[in-house]
């Protein structure tokens, strides 16, 4: 059985993540942040351990700043709705993903003016365009950091210098990359990075949050909900400080434990490790499928400008055919089809068929690849 | 337990008492977190309760660490 759906959620995790949840439902299981006993401030360090985990990935100064959520989508809901209103005018990419562009498209009906630049058939991002379309309304950029279909980077450290310039805030969905590439927000200048902890973090689903820069104005930030936080109990008004502000209602704690062990895990083995371990199965296979007659493989074929998610099509079949045979014939899993991102696939050229997506992680292996590969060639061959 | 020894911090939230309490400890300050005193605040969370003779020391470095707190009370 060979798993490469990673970029739709990491699987196996790391040793230690499961152990962390269940010694958290057995050991620990009260409320964080609710009460003064030993078990709640035990609850609390963990999540608080969790923060600290992130903070050090991204280079965050204070953990504080770190917003738990339940995934990316929460996080980029978040900062979009939490900060955007009608008036003001926001950029973004044609090769986002729909947890980007709904909420977006939602706003721009609310009176929020929204430019979508085109990238390349590549899924490349010229930030000259992005330049081009600013203008003295705009507030924000919000970007994928990479694609989720073809894995293209987008050029972040361009994009947050054209940010600075102007003062606009820069929003990266770090969904594809957050583990698997180094992020370092203070250096990258990163406003607001919004991550999940289901893929290269290692951790459970349900599990993510949003990293909130000190260039954002906190007292402009609409949280998404309000209720109870274990803080400010005396108030019937929402507190107005980070995390708390953002974090109502009792936590994914048990999540949040798992997470603090797959972060933990990326850490202790290393982001610049685990990407060139990805870079390298990346480059063989795309390699590989670009030499199989009748494969076209999408983006600009080079591992070191794209993350370990590769995207491609058979001639003659669809790509459910080919996920299909796959999954049957070869134990193969992989996701095929539009991947919650028409606007990618607009870009790419392959609306509305989709295509083959082959997620790698840090666990895949040279071997995995070529047996996939293998697998590719005798599927084309048949087709052919 | 001698109570008269002791102050204690309050902060906004058990997030900000556990992140204290790591400012704490690097600085080579001993600490604990406690439920908040009734007569303090009517807050449901915690505190971090430090040796009195500590408190100038505490509050330098927590303002090192640019933490807020709520106050600081001698209990």
């Amino acid at each position: 059985m060979i798993y490469f759906d990673n970029a739709a959620t990491s699987w196996p995790k790391p040793p230690g993540v499961a152990e962390a949840m269940v010694r958290f439902i057995n050991d620990v299981g009260a409320n964080p942040g609710r009460a003064g006993h030993r078990l709640a401030v035990q609850a609390g360090r963990i999540v608080y351990s969790a923060r600290e985990a992130v903070a050090e990935l991204f280079n965050v100064p204070d953990p504080l700043r770190v917003v738990f959520g339940h995934n990316v989508t929460e996080a980029l809901n978040l900062a979009l709705r939490g900060l955007l209103r009608p008036g003001a005018h926001v950029v973004t990419s044609s090769m986002e993903h729909n947890s980007m562009m709904r909420p977006l498209r939602a706003l721009e009906r609310q009176g929020v003016a929204l430019t979508v630049v085109p990238c390349s058939p590549e899924g490349v991002l010229d930030p000259a365009a992005v330049e081009a379309v600013l203008r003295p309304d705009t507030v924000m950029i919000a970007l994928n950091h990479a694609s989720n279909v073809v894995g293209t980077l987008l050029p972040v450290a361009d994009v947050a210098a054209l940010a600075r310039d102007y003062d606009l805030l820069l929003l990266v969905d770090a969904a594809q990359t957050g583990g698997a590439y180094p992020i370092d927000v203070q250096a990258d200048g990163i406003d607001l990075l919004a991550f999940t902890g289901h893929k290269s973090l290692c951790g459970p689903m349900g599990t993510g949050g949003l990293v909130v820069g000190e260039r954002v104005d906190v007292a402009r930030l609409e949280p998404l909900k309000r209720g109870g936080t274990g803080s400010r109990s005396e108030h019937e008004e929402q507190p107005d400080f980070l995390p708390d502000m953002c974090e109502s209602g009792t936590p994914n704690a048990v999540g949040l434990a798992g997470l603090d062990a797959g972060v933990r895990w990326v850490l202790e083995r290393g982001v610049a490790a685990i990407r060139t371990h990805e870079v390298t199965l990346a480059q063989r296979l795309i390699d590989g499928l670009s030499g199989i007659r009748g494969v076209t493989v999408y983006g600009e074929l080079d591992a070191t400008r794209q993350t370990a998610t590769v995207s491609f099509n058979v001639a003659g079949l669809e790509p459910s055919d080919v996920g299909l045979r796959l999954d049957e014939a070869y134990g193969i899993m992989c996701r095929v089809g539009l991947h919650c991102a028409p606007a990618a696939h607009k870009t790419i050229g392959t609306f509305p068929v989709g295509t083959v997506r082959f997620g790698l992680s840090a666990f895949n292996t040279l071997e995995e690849v070529d047996t996939a590969l293998a697998a590719v060639g005798e599927l084309a061959r048949e087709a052919g | 337990m001698n109570r008269e020894r002791y102050a204690v911090i309050l902060v906004y939230s058990t997030s900000y008492a556990i992140r204290a309490e790591h400012v704490l400890n690097g600085a080579g300050i001993s600490s604990r977190l406690i439920p908040v005193p009734r007569h303090l605040s009517s807050d449901c969370g915690v505190c971090v309760r430090i040796e009195r003779a500590d408190q100038e020391a505490a509050l330098n470095a927590l303002e090192a660490a640019s933490l807020e707190i709520e106050g600081i009370h001698e209990i």
